[in-house]
């Protein structure tokens, strides 16, 4: 068997060889399409952000005059701020309750895979839906929260949950871990499913507590895992638009606008399109360093397992 | 009777168990609440009467008997809900087919061919993944106009199939990787050679994979916003989530938060089955992912 296997792969690599370009044909279509609707638009990104380009009329070479003004600007730099708080503060709640859920899934036992698939179900509705949702739940005087708590004599009067900042931060908080933590959950369940159960065993044996086991056994075992659910959650939060386009049109005082929400409001509202350019080849960056920053991390974990 | 046998102290610990067990369980319906809650609220309240639309969903569902008025309000806002729906079922449809299509090919000369550069473009299109297609959305919009797609569905479609491409191309290289070679070695030796050697003998063989793909790019393709609202500008050509941001934006400064169940409804409803039907694959695709 394995020598007649053998026998057949001389002819097959010359064969191979021959039709080195056949190979070729298959991948046409996927290479056509990322060139044309990916490597095109992102050199294009680049050459636009170098330019002075309205919607109408000429455009006109500026240099590294949008990159000067990026710098200057202040609105961009609290979208840039407020966009790092919304990361930090998210990234923290989706891990402070996708982990005990993940905890709590882990066994298997009755009903447990009914409470995976219940929890996952936000996860595969589009974030837009889930907003739409949630900014009629949150509503004040036709959604759900504001009149349950005055119904429940917890508040006199139906609080207008998206009105001030701190409240309608909270709120689109909510609906987020609401909408991902299933995700979250489920990476790092495979994380934690990874773990060879005689370790652990071998801990309680040893005479390791419940959170010792998971502090120094449990949590390093999965340093892998929990940096790809963090990188995840970082990269999705940095691109968030749609909840606060949708639930809050920007927010109060316009205190809720995204990096990518201000990149739409210079390219789609005011047709910036040069400034909005820069902006984006800015995004772009940050989002390539965290993907190295990744990498990395991914590979530490590797190392030493 | 046999419990009269069983020691105190056992009885004790199986008491015991018995108690932990029906808190475990009452802990996780309670979560289980939490995440089901917003979708039963939306989908009772959005059978009430077109008068309770206003009024907060306590009790949720319908007092005055099961009506459409929601339904029928949403129907008047853009061209029509029937309208939108199909633009979604089209746009997320033909993503699905070109994605599977494309994939299927690049999979297989990715996995069973050697040619120049293989390696570059492979990296190449995995590496599109680290750019978010947020930040190149304006030269997306210059380009479809130059090529007269703009606020064409069809544009959409094939600016969707793309994003899908690393994650499928990915996906379906390794389904090919897993078909043992003898059996195309076998079927070549038959006398099936490429396209029809790929569709009648492989293509059986990488179906799971070709399911992973097809959810993922359907899902994504139902549920995205910020690309269908820059590049389709023509109200007849909306997509639902776009159609919402009309219905959002109410009239003469009134929401009709009926049409918002109903419209929410209508889009989550899909998104449910397609993901209860086909739940295995769907967790394959994210492991799949997840050990990348």
């Amino acid at each position: 068997m394995t020598g007649s296997g053998s026998k057949t792969l001389s002819p097959q690599r010359k064969r191979r060889r021959r039709s080195g370009w056949r190979g070729l044909v298959y991948i046409a279509p996927a290479m056509a399409l990322v060139i044309l609707f990916f490597v095109m638009p992102v050199i294009f990104t680049g050459w636009m952000s170098l330019h002075n380009w309205p919607l109408m009329g000429g455009t006109r070479w500026i240099g590294l005059k949008n990159y000067v003004r990026m710098l200057h600007d202040a609105r961009f730099l609290s979208a840039l701020q407020f966009t790092a708080y919304y990361t930090i503060v998210v990234t923290i709640a989706i891990f402070a309750v996708a982990f005990p859920l993940a905890i709590f899934v882990e066994k298997q036992r009755r009903f447990v895979s009914a409470y995976r698939t219940i929890i996952f179900l936000p996860v595969v509705v589009g974030l837009a839906t889930a907003s739409l949702l949630w900014v009629w739940l949150a509503n004040v005087d036709s959604g759900f929260v504001g009149p349950a708590l005055k119904a429940l004599g917890l508040v006199d009067k139906s609080p207008n949950l998206l009105a001030t900042f701190d409240s309608a931060f909270l709120t689109i908080i909510i609906m987020v871990v609401w909408k991902i933590a299933g995700f979250t959950m489920i990476i790092l369940l495979t994380g934690l499913q990874a773990i060879p159960a005689d370790l652990t065993e071998a801990a309680r044996i040893d005479g390791a507590g419940r959170w010792q086991r998971f502090r120094y056994l449990t949590l390093p075992l999965m340093r892998k895992t929990i940096a790809l659910a963090l990188i995840i959650s970082v990269t999705g939060s940095i691109l968030a638009f749609d909840q606060f386009y949708i639930m809050t049109s920007g927010g109060p005082q316009n205190r809720m606008i995204s990096v990518v929400y201000y990149i739409f409001n210079q390219s789609f509202v005011s047709f910036n399109l040069g400034y909005g350019a820069a902006l984006s080849i800015a995004l772009l960056a940050i989002l390539v360093v965290l993907s190295i920053v990744q990498l990395w991390l991914l590979r530490v974990g590797e190392e030493r397992p | 009777m046999t419990t009269a046998k069983v020691s105190p102290s056992k009885q004790r610990r199986a008491r015991k168990a018995f108690r932990a067990n029906g808190a475990y369980h009452a802990a996780g319906i309670a979560i289980c609440l939490f995440f089901l809650a917003p979708f039963v609220i939306t989908f009772l309240a959005s059978f009430r009467h077109g008068t309770e639309a206003r009024l907060p969903p306590l009790p949720p569902w319908p007092t005055n008997g099961l009506s459409i008025d929601s339904y029928l309000s949403l129907d008047t806002f853009g061209a029509g809900i029937w309208q939108h729906t199909i633009n979604s079922l089209l746009v997320s449809l033909a993503t699905v087919v070109l994605t599977v299509a494309v994939s299927l090919l690049a999979g297989y000369g990715f996995s069973r061919y050697r040619f120049p550069l293989k390696n570059v473009l492979f990296v190449l299109i995995i590496a599109t993944l680290m750019i978010p297609f947020q930040s190149i959305l304006t030269p997306l919009f210059i380009i479809l106009a130059k090529l007269g797609l703009n606020n064409s569905l069809l544009g959409l479609t094939l600016v969707y199939v793309t994003l899908q491409l690393p994650f499928s191309v990915f996906m379906m290289r390794n389904a090919f990787d897993a078909v043992p070679k003898e059996i195309e070695e076998a079927a070549r030796i038959d006398g099936a050679r490429d396209l029809r050697l790929l569709v009648r003998v492989l293509l059986p063989l990488v179906l799971p994979g070709i399911a992973t793909v097809a959810i993922f790019a359907f899902l994504n393709a139902w549920n995205e916003f910020l690309a269908a609202l820059i590049l389709l500008s023509s109200n007849e050509k909306y997509t639902l989530p776009v159609l919402m941001m009309a219905v959002r934006a109410g009239r003469l400064g009134a929401v009709n938060w009926g049409a918002v169940q109903a419209g929410v409804a209508v889009m989550t409803v899909p998104c449910l089955i397609v993901f209860l039907l086909l739940q295995r694959y769907y967790m394959r695709g994210l492991m799949a992912g997840a050990v990348k």
